[in-house]
């Protein structure tokens, strides 16, 4: 799992997703609500076999906080 | 013989899902209604719980561990039950998982839980005649999928819309032996199904917000309609959904 690859899967979730980098703050993009929260969710799952949950979503401001909390689950 | 036409004196229900939430309150108001339960879950150590915490202790309470996706499991429930005048089927599953990643072997997962093993449940019941003349069967069902179509609900929803439509069927064909088929469609209900933590507590706040009554339901609100469906005060109901949501689907 490598941050280039994590961010790359995150920003496919999004129609505009060309300028997300492992230091946006995600929650302040225009595409982002509730239903991107459970897309991240979805595609964690999908793609790394792990479960995280809403409050790691909530508590994460960045896309490398997100990663980083995959990461301690694997 | 009771006056009240809500007794469940007399009458011998099989509940399903009984080791936790809805089924297990279920199980346990049925029993306080005097009616003799048969409880079935899969964790045995919850499932002594709510054998435990029912009522009547000169009534034969039954309680069988059973993985109901397991054939096995299933035809040894089968074989060892007595007669029944009620089932209900609590046993269920949900996950939340938006269209884009709700892949076959997620849809497999949860159908089989929700439709398919209850529902062959239900044909073993019927074909084997387990069920009186006269029996009733309530399977709870979800406003999800039914009424309310909610953002990643949709495995979850298309599993209890199917459950629903069998539901009317069984209802039409069990007539002809008095056996009466309903649903009960709830809202959201304070059990550990929907605490898995995909929601945070924030959103769930949120949710709980769009229900006119205040607040979601807890299991004893749901059981109390599965009793009027189970009692002869709903003799001539049948084929029906009793939505249960605080009003969620107004
Ligand atoms: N809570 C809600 O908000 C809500 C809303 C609408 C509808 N419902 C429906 O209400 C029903 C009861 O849900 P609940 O909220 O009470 O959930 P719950 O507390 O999680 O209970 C689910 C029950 O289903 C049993 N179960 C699951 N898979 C099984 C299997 N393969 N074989 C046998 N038993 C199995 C569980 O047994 P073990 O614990 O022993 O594994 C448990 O007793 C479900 O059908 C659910 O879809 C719930």
């Amino acid at each position: 799992m490598t941050i280039d690859q994590f961010v790359e899967n995150f920003a496919d979730l999004f129609d505009n997703g060309g300028e997300i980098n492992a230091q946006t703050p995600f929650k302040e993009l225009s595409e982002w609500n509730s239903l991107m929260a459970l897309s991240v969710i979805a595609m964690v799952d999908e793609e790394y076999d792990v479960s995280i949950k809403g409050i790691d979503v909530q508590n994460a401001v960045t896309v490398e906080d997100l990663f980083n909390a995959v990461k301690g689950k694997l | 013989m009771s006056i009240n036409p809500f007794s469940l004196e007399g009458k011998t229900v099989l509940v399903t899902g009984a080791s936790s939430g809805i089924g297990r309150e279920t199980a346990i108001r049925v029993s306080q209604m005097g009616g003799t339960v048969v409880v079935v879950g899969r964790n045995r150590g919850r499932l002594e719980d709510t054998f435990a915490a029912l009522e009547g202790t000169d009534r034969v309470h039954r309680q069988v561990v059973c993985d109901q996706t397991n054939e096995e499991d299933l035809e040894r429930l089968i074989d060892g039950i007595p007669q029944l005048d009620g089932v209900v089927q609590c046993a269920g599953t949900s996950v939340l998982f938006p269209f884009q990643f709700s892949t076959r072997e997620k849809y497999d997962r949860v159908f089989e839980v929700n439709f398919f093993s209850t529902v062959e449940l239900l044909r073993l019941l019927y074909k084997k005649k387990k069920i009186s003349n006269g029996g009733s069967v309530v399977l709870i069902a979800s406003v999800g999928g039914t009424t309310v179509f909610d953002t990643g609900n949709g495995v979850y929803g298309a599993s209890k819309a199917a459950l629903v439509s069998t539901m009317k069927f069984c209802a039409k064909e069990f007539a002809k032996k008095r056996i009466r088929v309903n649903a009960i469609a709830p809202g959201r209900v304070h059990t550990p199904l929907i605490e898995s933590g995909t929601m945070t507590d924030e959103q769930i706040r949120m949710d709980e917000a769009k229900y006119p009554l205040g607040r979601y339901g807890e299991p004893a609100d749901v059981a109390h309609g599965v009793i009027y469906l189970l009692s002869d005060a709903a003799a001539w109901v049948t084929g029906a959904m009793l939505v249960i949501d605080g009003g969620l689907s107004i």
